[in-house]
């Protein structure tokens, strides 16, 4: 008996339901109409969310991503669509997050034609994806959407694109799906060597001043239970990375804070005075280490990563440990000696006690009456017990997220690192929302980020998605602002925005919402904000001229941190 | 700076070229010559590409090409590490040779071969190392050359151990 025949789009959505895919965010358009058409017939098993902009839909992909563990989604048509997109493909491909981009494609015989709405996708993606691959072949199309999952959850993630000719979404094929789980080029985690095991407890268990830099990789590899044992048993201090925060909890003994630009200050000495250095999942991003040639010279360093790439690109590693995390971590534990490292740690104390006099006392607690942007963080984040997951756009707003919030359990930051996309914000918390529905999910975004994305609040109109969005507004881009402040004379050029009325923005998409420039009405304002499931909008009025302490300018030593004159 | 030789095992699939050069214009890295064949492997593509680097660099720079998800293994190598060959063709018009014994001495003396002859012209080719092919291009030169090309390194490594077999074995393995 021979197999039904089916359309290429029909065979787009029985795989995406074989890779468990139950959420797509997606904007429908000439090129993609055939898999639109073929999504209406699914609708009880994919629930697709129609964002208002491409750019949108992949930075909602990237939310939903990062808090749920699973593969984010984007479906888009061809042309201008697919470069609206590249934004987001960009950042995932920075930020490592695992997102399939299905693109639709003019018909393959109008390909290099420059027909309507056609762009040359794959070329353009290649350098910003794991993996970009076009189908032209509607037979072709199941085995792409395996090794385009495969690919993009594998190993270290990434994004993927798949970009769909039109002719192949129509044409019909015998439809089979098996799941890739190997492809002979592609190595996702390379082999963990024994004598790297051996090495790296070595030298951790000589050590006298072991400091851990924790990354993204150790949330990616689900490894915050054996970091924690990795930690405890050796006794060793640790500092985050942006994306490596919520991998161990914020009131952790052994949680020295932020590291780089914006970090705090303990962390960042202390890596220049711990005899090793132990970085895990982390890639030494120049807003972590600024000057290379003034960084951690006198510590021998072991580097924990599960793509070979990153050993030696940035900082010379002494040991590599390759391999994933998880399983990495656990074989190093089981060789470590148990520690004490206390006079060391305590060593740390000075500088906690310099930050919170000079920098976290007057910004939590500021005697201006102008409202500063960390108490609004920090009375959020208490208000919600500490467990919300936060998401934040980039900018100050980004930097004082990261400093003040708190965090009780993993997978709760979802920030726009590598990239640092302005406009991230909106889209990738409704993406949040929607891949973790139980949590508060929090948004924290400056004015000039908002407005770059805020059309998708007609998305929180269309879904109810039950975001909590909170504008740190200083009609400034603040952190463009406090740059020129700090390094270009006070010239503040084309930083003061004039704003909408946010208020009434959220009100004509059906969006209760109060703005505060009173500290007494902030805890009211928040207790309402958080009250319900309701997506709600604050606008807090902080200080105009607000300033992200400390600061470690661009390509300075991280010994040379500003603490400013707060 | 030192010359290496880059070489790249590939799956064959279309656009990995742009996707392995791409890598080098981001580090602002010149490609000095890069040639693409088929490999002893069946469906196995091979590229020698030589650039002028530090080994730092270039170390960085094959872990980034073998990133790629159809790139199987890349390697690189110095001078010392590979046997490697150029072919370069000449275009010279008859009439030199036939003027100038001096010419016909410079063939045999490189060792070029004559590809084709007619009334008009000729074509040399010789194969060899660069600094070969260049000499014998600034020699003849003084006679005139109407065309000269010259093509990409090509190399095999000097070590018995087939580094690319063993590792499609232990893939093979796995795959199993």
């Amino acid at each position: 008996m021979s197999k039904e025949l089916i359309s290429g789009a029909e065979a787009l959505m029985r795989s995406l339901i074989h890779e468990g895919v139950d959420t797509i965010f997606g904007y429908p358009g000439g090129a993609i109409m055939p898999v639109y058409d073929a999504l209406h017939d699914h609708q009880d098993k994919i629930k697709h969310i129609l964002v208002r902009h491409e750019q949108g839909a992949t930075h909602a992909a990237q939310g939903y991503a990062r808090v749920s563990g699973k593969t984010g989604v984007a479906l888009v048509t061809s042309g201008p669509a697919a470069t609206n997109a590249i934004t987001g493909i960009a950042d995932a491909m920075i930020d490592s997050t695992p997102m399939v981009v299905i693109i639709g494609q003019v018909g393959a015989a109008l390909l290099g034609t420059d027909a309507f709405q056609e762009t040359d996708v794959v070329s353009i993606t290649q350098p910003i994806t794991k993996w970009s691959y076009q189908v032209r072949n509607a037979e072709d199309l199941p085995g792409a959407i395996a090794r385009a999952f495969y690919i993009a959850r594998e190993g270290r993630p990434g994004p993927v694109v798949i970009d769909f000719a039109k002719n192949a979404q129509i044409a019909k094929l015998e439809y089979s799906y098996k799941k890739c789980t190997f492809i002979r080029s592609f190595v996702p985690v390379p082999d963990v060597e024994p004598w790297s095991i051996e090495a790296a407890a070595a030298l951790i268990n000589s050590a006298k001043k072991p400091f851990a830099l924790i990354g993204q990789g150790v949330i990616l590899a689900n490894a915050e239970k054996e970091l924690n044992a990795f930690l405890e048993k050796a006794d060793i201090p640790a500092g985050w990375t942006l994306l490596g925060s919520s991998a161990m909890p914020t009131e952790h003994r052994l949680n020295k804070g932020m590291l780089g630009m914006h970090g705090n200050i303990g962390p960042n000495i202390k890596t220049n005075e711990c005899d090793v250095l132990i970085a895990i999942g982390m890639r030494f991003d120049d807003r972590v280490t600024s000057d290379l040639n003034t960084y951690a010279k006198q510590a021998r360093v072991i580097h924990f990563d599960i793509d070979p790439a990153e050993i030696n690109k940035n900082v010379k590693a002494e040991v590599a440990v390759l391999g994933d995390a998880k399983q990495t971590l656990e074989l190093v534990t089981e060789k470590l000696n148990a520690a004490k490292h206390t006079e060391w740690i305590d060593s740390f104390t000075e500088y906690e006690q310099t930050e919170q006099e000079k920098v976290i006392e007057p910004e939590l607690n500021p005697t201006s009456h102008e409202i500063s942007m960390g108490e609004v963080i920090r009375k959020v984040s208490e208000a919600t017990e500490n467990k919300a997951v936060l998401v934040t756009d980039v900018g100050q707003n980004q930097m004082m997220a990261s400093r003040y919030f708190k965090f009780t359990q993993s997978r709760s930051m979802v920030t726009s690192g590598g990239l640092g996309t302005m406009g991230f914000g909106l889209p990738a918390a409704i993406g949040a929302k929607i891949g973790a529905p139980d949590r508060t999910v929090c948004l924290f975004t400056g004015d000039g980020g908002m407005q770059m994305t805020i059309q998708e609040l007609g998305t929180i109109l269309q879904e109810g998605t039950g975001v909590k969005m909170i504008i740190l507004n200083n009609n400034f881009l603040g952190m463009v602002r406090q740059w020129q402040e700090l390094f270009f004379n006070d010239r503040y050029s084309e930083t003061h925005m004039k704003n909408p009325d946010f208020i009434m923005i959220a009100q004509a998409y059906g969006i209760k919402g109060r703005s505060v420039s009173q500290r007494e009405d902030l805890d009211g304002a928040i207790a309402e904000m958080l009250s319900d499931d309701q997506p709600y909008l604050l606008e807090v009025k902080v200080e105009t001229k607000g300033m992200v302490y400390p600061m470690i300018p661009t390509g300075a030593s991280i010994s040379n941190i500003l603490l400013g004159d707060k | 700076m030192e010359l290496f030789t880059i070489i790249v095992f590939s799956e064959n699939q279309p656009g990995l070229l742009s996707q392995v050069s791409n890598i080098f214009t981001r580090r602002q890295i010149n490609i000095e010559s890069l040639t693409v064949s088929a490999s002893s492997i069946e469906g196995i593509h091979k590229y020698t590409i030589t650039v002028f680097s530090t080994k730092d660099m270039v170390d960085k720079v094959v872990k980034q090409i073998e990133k790629r998800v159809d790139v199987v293994k890349a390697y690189f190598y110095t001078d010392e590490e590979v046997i490697y060959q150029e072919i370069a063709l000449y275009k010279v018009a008859t009439n030199i040779i036939v003027d100038h014994v001096e010419v016909e001495n410079l063939v045999r003396k490189y060792n070029a071969r004559f590809l084709e002859i007619n009334r008009d012209y000729a074509v040399l080719e010789l194969t060899g190392h660069t600094e070969d092919t260049q000499l014998f291009f600034e020699e003849l030169k003084q006679y005139g050359v109407m065309q000269f090309v010259r093509s990409g390194r090509i190399a095999i490594t000097k070590s018995s151990k087939e580094l690319l077999s063993n590792f499609l074995e232990k893939r093979a393995e796995k795959a199993d």
